[in-house]
């Protein structure tokens, strides 16, 4: 392999990401402040920057293979990348004070460790080849697992993250396992040389369809979708808010771009196969995640089943892509998980934003009744929250209904109108729990009558966070055309 | 941004529903609870200017048309095929424009009344009330959805915090029925959208041709989200629970325009879009039409409490509408439609006379009163008269209605109008026992001597709904005028078979 084929200036984002790491590392080594501050604005920098560099690859349709076939750049890894700068971004800047107040920033480990993951997801969004993916997986998995366990002295922190790290030790195995079946049967790695084995399967139909049954376990166990969802709701309740919200936004967006490349680039040929088995899942998670939901007290691990359900909602859009063989409702299904999952994200960082808010440095904000009478204490975030929590229900005029109603049409012109029916029937239990939020923050009197902290900044970003959802409610046509454009073309359908 | 229709040289309509949106949110940005005072002033322009900006539609309208007027349409979000297609036509012109006259009264009837939270009550209002002014203009399916469901969220806000003791209970049963119905309404939405070629747009589908089994399911999802909302037997009982909770403005709002939005919902997509469906199941819709004529009628008979007696003479008032639908006739539907429109300022004004009493003697058990005629003769006189619309005295705007779907039914088939009518006693029943025991009789409750009459206020508010009451009782042609070309047009529609 020529050196120069490697085609190396595609990668430039992960490659200054790293480099920019590795300094933001010596030098926090000097800072002796007890916020880092210096260490927050130039990890908030790297950010900007790296948003800066994919934003002018997508305005210049950069796109190619690097790597021999092993990394890909393309307009799906631009747009997803510019998401999940957005998603750390803004964590950052809501979890400073929060992090602070719990001795989480006495060494710089939070932001070296998010930025890392950021990394391994990075790699996830542009894998090219099962090698690929794993690799990022596991530097994203590493990295996450030490920031659960941060706060060494928690109890429960401690034992969310061996949960996390045992369940996600087995699903990298489950993954691994599943790949080299695929391997054994395919004789190669590398994605593209996977889809023109598998398309008109032969002999090894049976081996790949094991082997894909594995492949799928570990991938959605990254998504948190019934029934590999076990961990999802211990870890959410019992990690830091900050690292929680870390873990539930831009790992999803890496978690399904893994997805969508293993079986929409890798076993496209496969689809048939894999269809039914996103359908059971879809199903299953939307049931449990809405059922169990009703019942949780504490909001975190509410918001984490919520999360399976919407994950639910997206392996919906996966899954109707292709219609007895036929790929005309590829664009539009993949466009349409790919919405579904972007305001997905925007969501959860307002909610979790926004439990960061109402927390301090003795008060863990972490039931819902901690929210109680939150209209009397400050109406703007309560207004806030109640936009975010329609939007999770999905009532316009919040993106949430649109992504609802994106979903829905892929799923009728697959002519699946019973699954339609179903995601419907269990959004409607899912209304339950969001609204016992809204009713806790205006119908009931406030029991905690402090003030809100939290800086300028965070208020300023948490009102934009709020508004924006309700703004893409009425005009959501921009963003449904950056879905499209980050699936058009870059998938071969 | 695209238009393909001919567009009227200025928005009115678009006008008539961001007015009152616009200043809701003004109000709640402006609105601080050290200051109400600013907050009411504001919401009262607001909802003037709401109304304002709605005659142009009136003086504007062409009566001698069945098509669609002020149409607005311009492309809303290209890649779902949704626009943004307003118009209007002789079916919901005059929803319009009680839609922005009950939202006036609202604000007026909240003024004093209502002392926490006084800007986000009125900002609540007023965006309800844009909202619903969308639904009657909107002639895209996507966005007669949005404004339909939209409208849970401020509902849901004013009955859980303004309301009574059991008001959460009230307020989460009213958000996830009425969820329930809409969502199988949305799948249907989407079912329309794909069978009519990615478009949304509710002319195209009413031309659209769908086989038998199509139309039932589509009827059905629709059904679900109508039903409810009208409220129909069996699914009206979220509406005594919510009635009885709500504060006045809520239950006049409630009564006088939400419950309209399921019957117009009717009007505008379950007939003209599945007519076959509607034509097969109409046995079952009349049936359903009389259940909540007569039961309902018989159970508004015992209520105790005064409001849950006028929830559920609305539900019995709501049967004789789907009633007059579901007869295909020029009388019925004509009748329903001002039945509709007379609903509206009735069961709004019995809902005010409700809480003028509620606001001095805090009760609504009807024993709590007794002899109030001495003590508010003024007051007395209002309700009175709104009792007698109630129950449908002729040169009331309740007889108008009735009477036409009475007639409907008879001319369909006798023994039907026979029940219809015998419902007519039940509803004088239950409106004129209920004014005797509260408006009549000796004082037997000291609190009841010490009530104080009618503020100016107060005396505005009922005289304005007394003024439409007899207006429309004496002379219905205004709102019977502009409909008639509609509904012909409509019931002409119905008629053809699209299989």
């Amino acid at each position: 392999m020529e050196f120069a084929n490697l085609n190396l200036s595609l990668a430039a984002p992960e490659i200054t990401l790293l480099v920019l790491t590795s300094v933001i590392l010596l030098i926090d080594l000097f800072v002796k402040d007890e916020g880092r501050t210096l260490t927050h604005v130039l990890s908030l920098v790297t950010l900007v920057v790296l948003t800066w560099m994919s934003l002018s690859d997508l305005a210049s349709g950069v796109r190619g293979s690097a790597f021999d076939g092993m990394y890909v750049a393309d307009s799906f890894s631009h747009v997803f990348k510019v998401f999940s700068y957005i998603a750390v971004g803004v964590t950052l800047i809501y979890g400073k004070a929060y992090a602070k107040d719990r001795g989480m920033l006495r060494g710089g480990e939070l932001y070296l460790l998010a930025l890392l993951a950021l990394l391994g997801q990075m790699v996830m969004i542009s894998s090219g080849s099962m090698l690929t993916i794993y690799l990022g997986l596991e530097l994203m998995s590493l990295s996450f697992y030490a920031m659960v366990a941060l706060r060494r002295e928690h109890v429960v922190s401690t034992e969310a993250a061996m949960k996390y790290f045992v369940l996600g030790a087995l699903a990298s195995g489950l993954l691994l396992y599943g790949m080299s079946m695929i391997y054994g049967a395919t004789g190669t790695l590398n994605l593209a040389g996977v889809a023109r084995a598998t398309t008109g399967i032969g002999d090894n139909h049976m081996v790949l369809v094991f082997g894909l049954v594995f492949l799928v376990a570990g991938l959605t166990f990254k998504l948190g979708v019934v029934p590999f969802h076990m961990w999802l709701p211990d870890v959410y309740q019992g990690a830091p808010t900050v690292v929680t919200l870390l873990l539930g936004a831009a790992p999803k967006l890496a978690a399904f771009a893994i997805l969508l490349r293993m079986l929409v680039d890798g076993l496209f040929g496969m689809a048939a196969d894999w269809q039914p088995m996103l359908a059971i899942l879809a199903v299953l998670s939307l049931a449990i995640g809405n059922f169990v939901a009703i019942m949780q007290a504490n909001i975190k691990r509410m918001l984490a089943y919520s999360t399976i359900s919407h994950m639910g909602f997206v392996l919906l859009g996966l899954m109707s892509g292709v219609v007895e063989g036929s790929a005309f409702n590829a664009q539009n299904a993949y466009t349409s998980a790919v919405f579904y999952l972007v305001f997905y994200v925007l969501t959860t960082l307002g909610t979790f934003g926004l439990l960061m808010l109402l927390s301090r440095e003795d008060f863990e904000c972490e039931n819902v009744d901690d929210l109680k009478g939150l209209n009397r204490r400050s109406p703007l975030f309560a207004g806030v929250m109640l936009v975010l929590m329609f939007s999770l229900t999905g009532i316009p005029p919040t993106v949430g209904f649109y992504a609802k109603l994106a979903v829905l049409q892929s799923l009728i012109q697959a002519d699946q109108v019973a699954l339609a029916v179903a995601a419907v029937m269990f959004s409607l239990v899912g209304a339950f729990y969001y609204l016992r939020v809204v009713k806790v923050m205006y119908f009931d009197e406030p029991v905690d009558q402090a003030p809100l902290q939290g800086s300028a900044s965070f208020r300023a970003v948490l009102s934009v966070n709020g508004a924006l959802l309700l703004i893409l409610g009425v005009f959501p046509a921009p963003l449904v055309a950056l879905c499209a454009l980050a699936v058009n073309g870059s998938f071969a359908l | 941004m695209a238009s393909d229709m001919a567009q009227t040289s200025f928005p009115w309509l678009s006008l008539a529903i961001f007015t009152p949106i616009v200043f809701g949110m003004l109000v709640l940005a402006v609105g601080r609870d050290s200051n109400p005072g600013l907050a009411r002033v504001l919401a009262l322009i607001g909802a003037i200017a709401g109304l304002l900006v709605t005659i142009p539609l009136y003086t504007g309208f062409d009566a001698s048309t069945a098509q669609m007027q002020f149409v607005e349409k311009v492309t809303w979000v290209a890649q779902y095929g949704v626009s943004y297609h307003l118009g209007i036509d002789g079916i919901s012109l005059w929803f319009v424009l009680l839609t922005a006259f009950i939202t006036i009264i609202v604000v007026l009837a909240g003024w004093e009344v209502i002392t926490s939270r006084v800007a986000q009550y009125m900002g609540a209002f007023l965006i309800l009330s844009g909202f619903m002014i969308g639904v009657f203009a909107a002639l895209d399916g996507l966005l007669f959805y949005v404004f339909f469901e939209a409208t849970l969220i401020p509902m849901y806000i004013i009955i859980g915090v303004w309301g009574g003791p059991n008001r959460v209970y009230a307020a989460f049963k009213f958000f996830l029925y009425t969820l329930l119905g809409s969502l199988l309404m949305l799948v249907a939405f989407v079912y329309l959208w794909h069978s009519a070629g990615d478009t949304f747009d509710i002319l195209a589908w009413h031309k659209l041709p769908l086989g038998h089994t199509e139309q039932i399911l589509i009827f059905v999802a629709l059904l679900m989200a109508f039903a409810v909302k009208v409220p129909m037997w069996p699914v009206h009982t979220w509406l005594p629970d919510a009635h009885v909770e709500a504060p006045t403005g809520g239950s006049v709002v409630l009564a006088a325009i939400m419950l309209k939005l399921g019957a117009y919902g009717f009007l505008r997509l379950s007939l003209p879009v599945v007519p076959d469906a509607a034509h097969s199941l109409s046995g079952l819709m009349i049936t359903l039409s009389l259940v909540a004529v007569i039961y309902i009628g018989l159970v508004a008979i015992v209520q105790d409490d005064m409001k849950k007696l006028v929830a559920y003479s609305s539900v019995a008032h709501m049967g004789f509408v789907t009633l007059g639908f579901f007869i295909f006739n020029t009388a019925g539907m004509e009748g329903a439609i001002v039945q509709m429109v007379s609903h509206g300022f009735v069961s709004g004004a019995m809902f005010l006379c409700i809480g003028v009493m509620y606001d001095r003697v805090h009760s609504r058990r009807i024993a709590d009163y007794g002899g109030v005629i001495n003590s508010m003769p003024k007051f007395a006189t209002f309700f009175v008269l709104f009792s007698m619309a109630n129950s449908g005295l002729p040169a009331t705007s309740g007889f108008v209605g009735e009477f036409f779907v009475i007639m409907g039914s008879v001319a369909y088939n006798f023994w039907i109008g026979l029940l219809a009518a015998v419902a007519l006693i039940l509803g004088a029943a239950y409106s004129l026992w209920m004014a005797k025991r509260v408006i009549f009789g000796e004082i037997v409750h000291q609190h009841v001597r010490e009530m104080a009459d009618l503020s100016r206020r107060e005396f505005l508010i009922l005289g304005l709904m007394a003024i439409a009451v007899l207006y429309m009782g004496i002379y219905p042609a205004p709102f019977t005028d502009v409909m008639h070309v509609s509904v012909d047009a409509l019931l002409k529609h119905v008629a053809i078979s699209k299989l």
